[in-house]
């Protein structure tokens, strides 16, 4: 016979108000099996564990029911108390008569609720008669980290993590890693140079003995779980051989074909060889296949005959290499919306309508203008600057409905970087709000107003065309109830901030969910921000929603604290609710593996003595497993249970009932 | 090709030019506009409330006829095409004002008529490239202002015939017939529309912002596929004129008027009509053919 203790807690007046938990506890101790019954206060008080540890030791109890607030709240809050008093802790249950009881009622007269915890309590001691004891699963770790996008959130995680004394490998999919951070010129607030301060980390990230680098690369295929993940990575083709280049550049010189330069956003060419910027890390050329009459014709060939490594390799084809990693962080990164689809503001159509990265590379001392704010269609340097905010941000109709959060700021240090260098240039911005939520952001609009002479406008604008050299701009100003109509030189829009293409694809191969931006989801948006809902794989930066540089260095460095974590101890114990495949009924119909969303099913043998198959059966792989419980509800022939949930303990319950 | 057509109202009174002139060209281009055997006035305006039912009853009606004329009906006039596009849509859409709808016009119409516009069956079914061939009097130097207005185009998620903020369409077609299209920016700005009934100052400023902005980027004329717009800036365009020192007045045209032209129909069959600012004079002065 068991030796079952039940304990109703109170929980103040939440459930005492509407459950009689003294009478629940004497129904109780009249059902077979149950030996000792109490009710109380709180029970999750130190007091109240106190009591429940004593009561297993002195009454000699080898399960327990503890009948109060949902699991969710203090299942392992109880669940410990009794593994102190030594029970196996999954001897310890919970019967919700909070949430599901006494918050649903209210009687004060007490009848309803507490006949329905009578009920449920009387179930999950006939289920819990069934329970067996379980023991923790534990999981090898491989130390090793994989950091996915080398922008500054991106490397940030992958220092952290190596300065952790963890080896890490970040890829990248550009040549170059730096991320869009790199296109910058100063930021906000403190107006600090974009480069100079960006550089010295992708040094260091470069140089660091713990860091391997994958530029070039893609992410082709993930496999594994939390502790073992196995990841292909494609590391295309540069057609320079890595090992042997030495960055001196001369094939950069010599090579006579130019293509436009998606670094400089359409503003400048760049050779067929290249680098993406001057401070690029690594610095090894990548040639740009398809431009390339080499590779495409067997002509030219100029690069190969300067270089004097003789690193050039016209041969080079993809590799894929596997490695394995206990943990992943992913900072893809974000792009800006595609301007063109807003054809009331002219971009695509009217050179001098541009994007903010754009007027960033003009700004930029290192950008196609070395710096100063010249015009693209003739080079001129603009008189008065339009700046258009919102453009696709908050827009549900044509864009997207959430704000991009850094446009307000920025464009207020466009206007003071306009100011800085052209004397005399009027800017002009509108706007919907200012929103400038953040240490000295508010501040520093109010010196781009005040000081800089940047004209607010609050309103939209309907319409930007060209008129004799100039772009034209109608807007309205909603302050003073007027329209208005301003000539300027060029025209700036702040563009909302998108996930990058491919996004939801690369989540489909790390099995990690978006939202329908694309934007990727953190396992809890307050509490847990940093990770996802696949154990080990961690988020950071800008691939989960608009945010600026502090906000992606902070999420970067929080991501590898939460994979140092990981990597603390050589395993990691996870809950045994998994599920339990019965290897002498299965027969091998494969349902649970198509069924499992996980992929935890993996197709098994059993082998004779001769070392041959003599049976296929499945096989739930501990680490992957999640308890959903889909194989169970899957397999035809019963073949499959969940541990802690198996159906004769649910039977048993509903029996009771 | 037979294409079943809806000409509406205006086009049988006001607008006599624009129904002979596309039909004319029609038959050049080898296709036939085949009127529906029987319809009535389209509304001419789409209720702007979504519980007024009672104001898409007139055009449920000529969608319910033409359904049974044809899976598609075509029509001429932006207005006509706006109002019959969206109450296609709300009568396909949603279950219940079709339901109420049709007990009011006692028919059984489901929404399935796809409504296009003259433009559509140019650049989709003929192809401007073929419009290019068919042309016998090139539109050489002639500067085109073409003039969308609202009604064609908005709202864009409804009406979809091309982009709302951008639109193309009609300077395709210029180009098709050999004219200089001239972007200019009020090019889908209002004319003002029914305030013509009752606030003519609005209209004449709106239109005459149209005008003064059209022939300020350097038309010649302008084309528009709406009557109202046709009529609110034809009748404003002397005040403009009286009112703006060195604005001087430009027709005010349809398009398939041009298009019939460039064919080498007959000009007197196309129904310029009499206006100060004579189409034909301007024609017969830039092309020679």
């Amino acid at each position: 016979m068991p030796r079952i203790g039940v304990f109703v807690c109170q929980c103040g007046n939440n459930i005492a108000a509407t459950v009689d938990t003294k009478k629940v506890a004497g129904e109780m101790s009249k059902l077979p099996g149950v030996v000792y019954t109490c009710d109380y206060k709180f029970m999750c008080s130190s007091p109240g564990q106190e009591m429940l540890r004593n009561a297993i030791k002195d009454n000699k109890l080898d399960s327990i029911i503890v009948s109060a607030c949902s699991p969710h709240m203090h299942e392992k809050t109880f669940r410990k108390a009794a593994e102190a008093a030594g029970l196996n802790p999954y001897k310890c249950e919970i019967t919700n008569i909070r949430e599901q009881c006494s918050w649903v009622h209210h009687d004060s007269t007490k009848k309803a609720g507490t006949i329905k915890s009578i009920d449920l309590t009387r179930m999950t001691i006939e289920r819990l008669k069934k329970n067996k004891p379980l023991k923790k699963i534990k999981i090898p770790v491989k130390k090793r980290g994989l950091v996915i996008g080398g922008g500054i959130a991106g490397i940030q995680a992958a220092l952290d993590m190596a300065d952790g004394g963890i080896e890490v490998v970040l890829v990248e999919k550009e040549p170059s890693i730096g991320g869009n951070m790199a296109r910058l010129s100063e930021t906000f607030p403190t107006m600090d140079c974009s480069q100079c301060i960006l550089t010295p980390k992708m040094v260091e990230a470069e140089l660091h003995e713990n860091i391997t680098l994958y530029t070039y690369s893609e992410i082709v295929k993930v496999e594994g779980y939390i502790g073992n993940f196995r990841v292909q990575i494609r590391k295309k083709a540069r057609y320079v051989n890595e090992d042997l280049c030495t960055g001196c550049g001369e094939c950069i010189e010599k090579c006579p074909f130019k293509t436009e330069s998606a670094f400089e956003m359409g503003l400048a060419k760049r050779k067929v060889i290249y680098t993406p910027f001057p401070q690029s890390v690594p610095n090894i050329p990548v040639r740009d296949a398809p431009n390339c009459p080499k590779i495409q014709k067997d002509k030219c060939g100029a690069c190969a005959l300067v270089c004097g490594p003789k690193c050039i390799d016209f041969k080079q084809v993809d590799k894929i290499v596997t490695e394995e990693f206990g943990a992943i962080v992913v900072a893809t990164g974000y792009q800006l919306m595609p301007n063109e689809r807003f054809g009331e503001y002219g971009y695509g159509r009217i050179k001098d309508v541009i994007n903010g990265m754009q007027f960033e590379r003009l700004a930029s001392s290192s950008g196609p203008t070395g710096g100063e704010i010249r015009r693209p269609s003739d080079g001129r340097v603009p008189q008065s600057v339009v700046f258009i905010q919102c453009v696709g941000s908050r827009d549900e109709k044509k864009g997207v409905s959430y704000c991009s959060k850094v446009c307000c700021m920025y464009t207020a240090k466009h206007t003071m970087l306009y100011s800085h260098k052209v004397h005399g240039g009027q800017s002009y911005v509108f706007y919907m709000d200012i929103r400038s939520g953040g240490k000295r952001y508010e501040e520093f609009v109010r010196r781009a107003i005040e000081r800089d002479g940047a004209m607010y406008l609050r309103g939209r604008v309907s319409r930007v065309y060209e008129k004799d050299g100039k772009v034209v701009v109608q807007g309205a100003d909603t302050l003073s109830g007027s329209q208005v109509e301003i000539e300027a030189d060029m025209v700036v829009l702040a563009t909302a901030i998108v996930s990058r293409d491919g996004a939801d694809s690369l989540a489909q191969k790390l099995g990690i969910g978006c939202d329908k931006y694309k934007f990727y989801n953190e396992y809890h948006p307050k509490l847990r921000p940093v990770e996802t809902v696949t154990a080990g794989i961690f988020l950071a930066g800008t691939c989960m929603g608009p945010m600026d540089i502090p906000d992606s260095v902070a999420q970067g460095s929080a991501a590898a604290s939460k994979a140092l974590a990981l990597f603390s101890a050589s395993e990691m114990t996870r809950e045994p609710i998994t599920a339990l495949v019965n290897k002498t009924t299965c027969n091998a119909c494969w349902d649970c593996v198509i069924a499992c969303p996980y992929s935890a099913i993996e197709k098994d043998g059993v082998k004779n003595r001769q070392g041959t198959v003599v049976r296929r059966l499945a096989k739930v792989n501990d680490g992957v497993c999640q308890g959903c419980g889909v194989c169970v509800a899957a397999c035809r022939s019963k073949s499959i249970d969940l541990a802690g949930y198996t159906d004769e303990q649910v039977f048993a319950a509903i029996n009771a009932f | 090709m037979k294409i079943p057509y809806y000409p509406g109202c205006t086009l049988n009174t006001f607008a006599k030019g624009f129904d002979s002139s596309a039909r004319q060209s029609a038959q050049t281009l080898g296709f036939e506009l085949s009127e529906l055997k029987q319809w009535n006035c389209c509304g001419a305006a789409f209720p702007l409330t979504p519980d007024n039912v009672m104001g898409l009853t007139a055009p449920a009606k000529v969608l319910a006829n033409a359904s049974k004329d044809g899976a598609e009906v075509m029509t001429l006039c932006s207005v006509c095409y706006n109002v019959l596009k969206r109450t296609n849509k709300v009568i396909r859409d949603h279950r219940e004002r079709r339901r109420v709808i049709n007990g009011f016009i006692e028919e059984d119409y489901d929404g399935s008529l796809s409504v296009i516009h003259y433009l559509e069956v140019l650049r989709d079914k003929i192809g401007f490239d073929k419009v290019t061939a068919a042309v016998k009097r090139p539109l050489k130097g002639v500067k085109t202002a073409c003039y969308y207005g609202c009604m064609l185009l908005r709202p864009f998620e409804d009406m979809g015939i091309d982009k709302a903020e951008a639109p193309v369409i009609f300077e395709d077609l210029m180009k098709s017939l050999g004219a200089e299209p001239v972007e200019f920016p009020n090019k889908i700005e209002c004319c003002g529309a029914h305030l013509a009934m009752n606030n003519e100052d609005v209209v004449t400023r709106l239109s005459g912002n149209v005008m003064k902005s059209a022939v300020g980027m350097g038309a010649d004329i302008i084309v528009t596929s709406c009557p109202l717009c046709q009529y609110n800036l034809e009748k404003s365009q002397a005040r403009v004129e009286a009112e703006t020192p060195g604005y001087k007045g430009v027709p005010i045209v349809y398009f398939t008027q041009l298009l019939g032209y460039a064919l080498g129909q007959d000009v007197e069959g196309l129904g310029f009509g009499e206006s100060k600012w004579d189409a034909r004079e301007l024609l017969k002065g830039k092309v020679t053919a």
